[in-house]
């Protein structure tokens, strides 16, 4: 898989009670992009994060990872390439500590002691968390979370970051430093979020979902204009984008 | 937050963390010790009493050389104690056999097997929760495992430990949230408690399916690694078989006694 192509074909997905997902969802992100995948609560934008690594698969149409359909047999494969940081760190730390928590994936692909230590403090560098790795991952704060649950997924070397809402519960400084990591990063990048000051920042693609469906796929900064577009869809503005009257140091 | 006064079990994390020699004990050693130590408390007859103080020795040094607060380590002893109580408090109701004179009052065996079960009961409590305090939960699952005990087993307890304070948080925020909308001041109503428990059910289902999602994530096939390399040193050696001596002879010789008869013979 050299070329990191996520693309999705007429997606269809319903819940089991009835609640529609996803209704004809198709796209092709290239390798090395930064996709934001925005749209109100329930347009299904989680939804569609489950089916990129095959948790969910679609009743209709389908999704292909570096040209490779996801089926049973290549899961494995899948999960490994592409590298998923859910919403709320809580469940994605699960080891007793840091440490073994980072150290969690790498074991599993059955690398030797010695390379998996060498990556988990590679990884744990990366995000600036090294002085954490000894401890117990309730006792972090929101933001030590989010970096060490970066690490989690970092240290499988994936060849795409799939991210649920990285800045939600951050304090701004946090929010700030997570966004200036994320952009060192040349990874494949797809971004659910309602931080469109971050997308802004991050993406230069920006997918709106609605109900199901997509409803606008372009550049972030041309589809942030359309506020009749934004207000279908329950979101607004970037504030930076906003005409702020108290704003005194215009650039 | 949840996790502080009484339930605050993640401090023992923090004392674990702790570097004093005792910690640096291997902790195959410190449970295997702790193990021959209850097993001998608890092999003791039931009217046992004065047999058992010696072995007192036991956790008061550790705590001391460890470091630990003791206040601490009492409290949680006697928050459990209730159910030690409630083990023993009916042998005084039923061994009316008197054993003991103190002058002209009979001590009955029901009392004494009582004073057994409590002093055995502060013994193997204080002791397990010394064992964790100097050397962390996950280490003495590692040195469990170590031993054999079964990986699902070790998973189960390192998952429980992982989530236990979650959980707690999760059961504090609701308990908060329908304390300020009830303005009675009065005690949980029983159909609240009962939906309060139910969601907490669905909230843990819930959570368990994205932390397996998360899991599957990076690979999980059924078995947890976790990488770790233990030694054991000279100084370990030293400390369990010097301990499980004394425990020995503590066992054999009633020191307590023989003590008592030694100052006898000198002053008669």
């Amino acid at each position: 898989m050299s070329h990191h192509i996520v693309e999705a074909n007429d997606l269809h997905y319903t819940y089991p009670d009835g609640t529609v997902g996803l209704s004809g969802v198709s796209f092709r992100i290239m390798h090395g992009e930064s996709v934001a995948l925005v749209g109100e609560n329930g347009a299904g934008k989680s939804t569609l994060l489950l089916h990129l690594n095959g948790f969910l698969s679609a009743a209709n149409g389908e999704v292909r990872i570096g040209g490779y359909p996801i089926v049973p047999g290549n899961l494995n494969t899948i999960r490994r390439a592409v590298g998923m940081v859910f919403q709320n760190p809580d469940d994605q730390l699960f080891m007793p500590t840091v440490f073994d928590d980072v150290a969690f994936g790498p074991l599993n692909l059955g690398l030797a002691d010695a390379e998996v230590e060498n990556r988990v403090l590679e990884a744990l560098d990366t995000v600036g968390a090294a002085h954490l790795k000894r401890r117990p991952p309730y006792k972090l704060s929101q933001g030590e979370k989010r970096s060490v649950a970066i690490a989690t997924v970092l240290v499988m070397s994936p060849d795409i970051l799939v991210m649920d809402e990285p800045t939600s519960s951050l304090d701004p400084m946090s929010r700030a430093r997570l966004i200036e990591l994320l952009k060192t990063f040349r990874h494949t990048k797809i971004i659910a979020t309602h931080d469109l000051d971050m997308a802004m920042d991050l993406c230069e693609r920006t997918i709106v979902l609605h109900r199901g469906k997509i409803t606008a796929d372009g550049p972030t900064f041309k589809i942030f204009q359309d506020e009749a577009l934004l207000h279908r869809s329950s979101l607004e503005k970037p504030l930076r984008m906003q005409d702020c009257p108290v704003r005194n140091n215009p650039e | 937050m949840a996790n502080h006064g009484y339930f605050d079990v993640g401090y023992m994390d923090t004392l674990a963390a702790g570097d004093s020699p005792l910690h640096r004990i291997d902790p195959r050693v410190k449970l295997i010790t702790t193990v021959v130590f209850i097993a001998t408390v608890v092999s003791f007859n039931k009217y046992t009493v004065t047999g058992l103080i010696p072995f007192f020795s036991f956790p008061i040094i550790l705590i001391i050389l460890g470091g630990i607060p003791s206040g601490y380590i009492l409290k949680k002893v006697l928050l459990i104690s209730p159910f030690a109580i409630l083990v023993g408090i009916f042998n005084p109701v039923f061994d009316r056999s008197v054993v003991y004179h103190i002058g002209s009052i009979g001590i009955s065996g029901g009392w004494v097997s009582f004073i057994s079960i409590l002093l055995r009961f502060a013994l193997t409590v204080t002791s397990a929760l010394v064992l964790v305090a100097l050397t962390g939960f996950n280490s003495v699952c590692l040195a469990l495992e170590k031993f054999g005990v079964p990986k699902p087993f070790i998973v189960q307890l390192l998952f429980l430990y992982r989530y236990m304070f979650v959980l707690a948080e999760e059961l504090g925020h609701m308990i908060r949230a329908r304390a300020v909308r009830s303005f009675s001041g009065r005690a949980i109503h029983f159909k609240a408690f009962a939906s309060i428990i139910g969601h907490l059910l669905l909230r843990t289902l819930d959570r368990a399916e994205r932390v397996y999602r998360a899991m599957c994530c990076r690979g999980f096939d059924g078995r947890i690694r976790i990488m770790r390399s233990l030694r054991i040193g000279f100084k370990d050696v030293i400390f369990a078989v010097t301990w499980i001596m004394l425990f020995v002879s503590f066992r054999f010789w009633n020191i307590p006694v023989k003590l008592g008869e030694l100052v006898t013979r000198i002053f008669t």
